[in-house]
């Protein structure tokens, strides 16, 4: 790659420039946020973009939820305002902003700080757990009950999906039934505010982990095309078909994978404040996938959202070992094959038994330049109709909708996505975040699939 | 491998959608990469072509580009090109603009109460034209500090508007928080939702109270929120039961006849089969043999190969940040082509804030091809063309010419990038 000689590079242009009256920390670090609040200049088009805006007329808009709030909080005693926990974590104001102001990574400092004060002394009992300061713990954890209210036990269980599932699924048909019981339910919304509307997402018979080891691991070995997958959650526990998808596509392309051992990649998380939480799947993440990112390994999401905590809020909230490498090898999975093979090419040429699909880009597809990508390769593919059905947020956001209190807001959001896909010749959903397809289905009564679901369709005999 | 299409298009304001849709007519495949959002938002929604000349305002900037100086993008493109690339334009966005009947500038009165001197207007704006000589009445709202109507009508009285001009303020039927922007109250038009009293609903509380107001006049203008999705209802009921015909006045940022704009032109680039990618920044590029092979974006250090065999640069100018500059230099940021600029920085602007500043026409300078040029006047990457405000050679601000540029270069670079591709 190659920049003109002659004159300097850009690059060269912006390190001749020492002068920075910006710079207030001694250190300035790439987690400083005063460059971001700087760059601000209050065009608003993050508020326009903002889907919870939109319908929440008490939420004050991720303008001020980032940059405003960060310049207030340099005040002495500002505390963070409460309605930052009405922000979805859509990320839609990231990829809004003319001025590449670092709005969700505002957001989630914000958000972490005002839930790490939400339950002080649960997180140093926790911390002194860790460190094997049991007596100390103990002293904390006498104050816990008198701080950590309901809203915050369901937000934390919420964020960790992934322990739930893990225990859910040793026994899927007994976990199914419970959850799917009209009386759970009914507690649920009642006690904890989760709501009654919603239906559980069933654990499958067997975990994608499972099949994988059944299967005896990766059939393809070879040196110069090889990838870790990242599954998520998600597809291990409830869509293991994506997973397996995955690996017969990258498979046929002659792809050797490996499945690194993984926790949740953080995103409902850091939606809910949870950023000790995420921190510790952070570091298991990163150092599992560093051991093959080091051998040579790019890393593969299935879920736009991992790939998203991957990519971008790993390097902007952590600085483990590790975090930039990692982050710079992670792709999403259709992304991946469009970039080192002939796709379109080989779609071409193909055929798939597959329903005509109704597709919805999900928000965080958008800040990684991936929320057209799939109308247009399937555009490739003459037997199957895919039909975009719009812009909008379907108004889940991962646990977002989870909430009794944001039920309504969330139903509200996705309405015009619901339309559209009415709208659509298809009559079965297509996206590639869980989250989203939950809220498809869920307002729809479609079936929903994943776009590696089609590939598989179209090229694995 | 890589992303692989004929034409690369980079930035997604007018001058990128215009070479787009150009391309696309050539029969190739074209790709429109953008940093971010389209920023078409932020725009009044009005089309200018050419507004003053010399300080003076224009009637007909058909008669006035042929006297602009050499290496002004007008004189760059000609006039067949400024008529080639505002029939495209015309044709994308239908029915919702006016103002191609006549080559002559219409006056379109703006929130600070001048006019502004521009070839298309949105529908919305028609019945508010400054040459027609009904009396008005401006209303604004109370909270929406972007538009004081009595302070604009006061404005366009002293302008010496042909006809008679009154302001009022009124408090919106329904109250929302104190920075609320122009999209809520457009939202609560459009679903014309209950009002604060409860018993009726926002359009007709705001019909009965614009009512009292009218005083005779023949015509209404609002500030630029009469709906976002149904805009064409929202004015027509208000119409119908004010009884007079009803305007919008353009308002700055966000802007709803902007982002109507926006929906109108990307609309067009999907029916056009123009391919759409945003989210990353352009970083880095391959060259052999003096052409630009391959585009990568940025995504926090990865890098995203995009080929195509002809490539337009429309990443905007200054505010847009397709030119950068700092304390050393004034620079184009993704191709690094060549800016002409003085090596002074003290000679950079001039002492008043409205004195004719040279950094207002900082830009690449282009030969008649639209091909970007190097200090030595010649062409800087075979395959490379450049339309917007990232050309230099005029003021934009002072001209009253920034949409037009962006049109007819946009059209010319992008017709040209297809015919070779």
């Amino acid at each position: 790659m190659s920049t003109p000689e002659s004159d300097p590079t850009p690059e060269e242009h912006e390190s001749e420039t020492d002068f920075d009256p910006a710079g207030v920390f001694e250190d300035p670090t790439e987690m400083d946020l005063r460059p971001g609040a700087d760059s601000c200049y209050k065009c608003s088009t993050c508020d326009t973009s903002c889907p919870v805006a939109e319908v929440d007329d008490d939420f004050p808009g991720p303008k001020f939820q980032g940059p405003e709030q960060w310049r207030l909080k340099q005040g002495d005693d500002q505390d963070i305002d409460p309605s930052i926990t009405d922000c979805s974590n859509c990320m839609r104001c990231d990829n809004a902003c003319p001025s590449s102001v670092p709005l969700s990574q505002m957001h989630n400092t914000a958000r972490g700080e005002y839930v790490e004060g939400q339950a002080p002394s649960l997180w140093n009992a926790e911390d002194s757990l860790a460190e094997g300061e049991y007596r100390e713990a103990l002293t904390y954890l006498r104050d816990v009950p008198s701080e950590v209210s309901i809203e915050f036990l369901r937000n934390r269980v919420l964020s960790n999906y992934g322990t739930l599932a893990g225990l859910g699924s040793k026994v899927p048909r007994l976990a199914n039934l419970v959850m799917g019981n009209r009386i759970t339910s009914w507690a649920n919304d009642r006690f904890f505010g989760i709501p009654s509307e919603r239906d559980f997402p069933e654990f499958a018979d067997r975990t994608f982990r499972e099949w994988w080891r059944e299967r005896g691991g990766p059939k393809v070995e070879r040196e110069d095309k090889r990838v870790a997958y990242f599954h998520g959650d998600y597809s291990n526990y409830n869509t293991p078909e994506v997973a397996k998808a995955m690996v017969r596509v990258y498979e046929h392309f002659g792809y050797e994978i490996r499945v690194p051992t993984q926790r949740c990649s953080g995103t409902p998380m850091f939606a809910n404040g949870m950023l000790r939480d995420a921190r510790r799947a952070a570091a298991v993440n990163i150092t599992n996938l560093s051991e093959f990112v080091d051998r040579g390994y790019d890393v593969i999401a299935s879920c736009t959202s991992c790939s998203m905590a991957l990519r971008q809020e790993y390097p902007e909230l952590f600085d483990f070992e590790g975090t930039r490498e990692v982050s710079i090898h992670t792709y999403e999975a259709l992304e991946y094959l469009r970039i080192h093979e002939d796709l379109e090419e080989e779609l071409g040429e193909s055929k798939a038994d597959f329903p005509d699909l109704a597709y919805h880009a999900p928000c965080h597809a958008r800040n990684q330049g991936l929320d057209r990508q799939a109308i247009e390769l399937f555009g490739e593919l003459d037997s199957v109709a895919v039909e975009d059905v719009g812009d909008s947020c379907s108004g889940i956001s991962g646990t977002y909708g989870w909430k009794s209190e944001k039920y309504e807001k969330s139903m509200e959001i996705g309405g015009e996505m619901f339309e559209h896909m009415k709208d659509a010749q298809g009559e079965t959903g297509l996206t590639e975040c869980p989250t989203c397809a939950m809220q498809m289905g869920h307002g729809t009564g479609y079936d929903i699939r994943h776009p590696l679901e089609v590939l598989e369709a179209a090229l694995v005999d | 491998m890589a992303i692989s299409d004929d034409v690369l298009v980079i930035g997604g304001g007018l001058a990128g959608v215009s070479s787009a849709l150009a391309a696309a007519q050539e029969g190739v495949r074209v790709r429109l990469i953008s940093h971010k959002k389209s920023t078409l938002r932020n725009a009044s929604g009005l089309i200018d072509l050419l507004g003053y000349a010399d300080g003076e305002l224009v009637a007909d900037p058909f008669e006035a580009i042929p006297v602009l100086p050499e290496g002004h993008p007008y004189e760059r493109v000609g006039i067949e090109a400024i008529r080639g690339g505002f029939s495209l334009f015309d044709e994308a966005v239908g029915a919702s603009y006016l103002g191609a009947h006549t080559d002559r500038n219409a006056l379109v009165p703006t929130y600070g109460g001048t006019v502004k001197p521009t070839a298309r207007y949105p529908v919305s704006t028609a019945a508010g034209l400054a040459s027609d000589s009904r009396s008005t009445l401006l209303v604004g709202f109370e909270g929406l500090s972007a538009f004081d109507a009595p302070l604009a009508a006061e404005h366009l009285q002293a302008a010496d508007v042909p006809f008679d001009v009154h302001g009022v303020s009124i408090a919106f039927p329904k109250r929302f928080r104190s920075d609320a922007t122009a999209m809520r109250f457009a939202r609560a038009l459009d679903r014309d939702e209950p009002a604060e009293n409860g018993e009726s609903h926002t359009r007709d509380v705001l019909v009965e109270t614009v009512k009292a107001h009218l005083d005779g006049a023949e015509r209404v203008g609002f500030p630029a929120l009469l709906g976002e999705d149904t805009p064409e209802e929202v004015r027509g009921s208000l119409e119908s039961a004010l009884g007079v015909d009803v305007f919008e006045v353009p308002m700055g940022p966000p802007s709803l006849p902007g982002l109507r704009l926006e929906d109108r032109l990307y609309e067009a680039l999907d029916e056009a089969g123009v391919r759409v990618t945003t989210g990353n920044p352009v970083a880095e590029f391959d060259t052999e043999n003096g052409r630009i092979t391959t585009v990568y974006t940025d995504r926090g250090g990865q890098r995203v190969p995009f080929e195509a065999s002809e490539v337009v640069l429309a990443t905007g100018g200054l505010v847009g940040k397709g030119i950068g500059s700092n304390r050393k230099g004034v620079y184009e940021p993704v191709f690094d082509c060549y800016v002409s600029h003085p090596e002074e920085r003290s000679e950079w602007s001039r002492e008043g804030a409205f004195d004719d500043h040279p950094f207002a026409r900082f830009g690449v300078s282009v030969d008649r091809d639209m091909q970007p040029l190097d200090a030595e006047e010649s062409a800087e990457y075979g395959n490379l063309r450049a339309a917007g405000s990232v050309l230099g050679g005029y003021d934009l601000a002072n001209e009253k010419s920034g949409s037009g540029v962006s049109i007819a270069t946009g059209y010319a670079a992008g017709r040209a990038a297809g015919e070779h591709a």
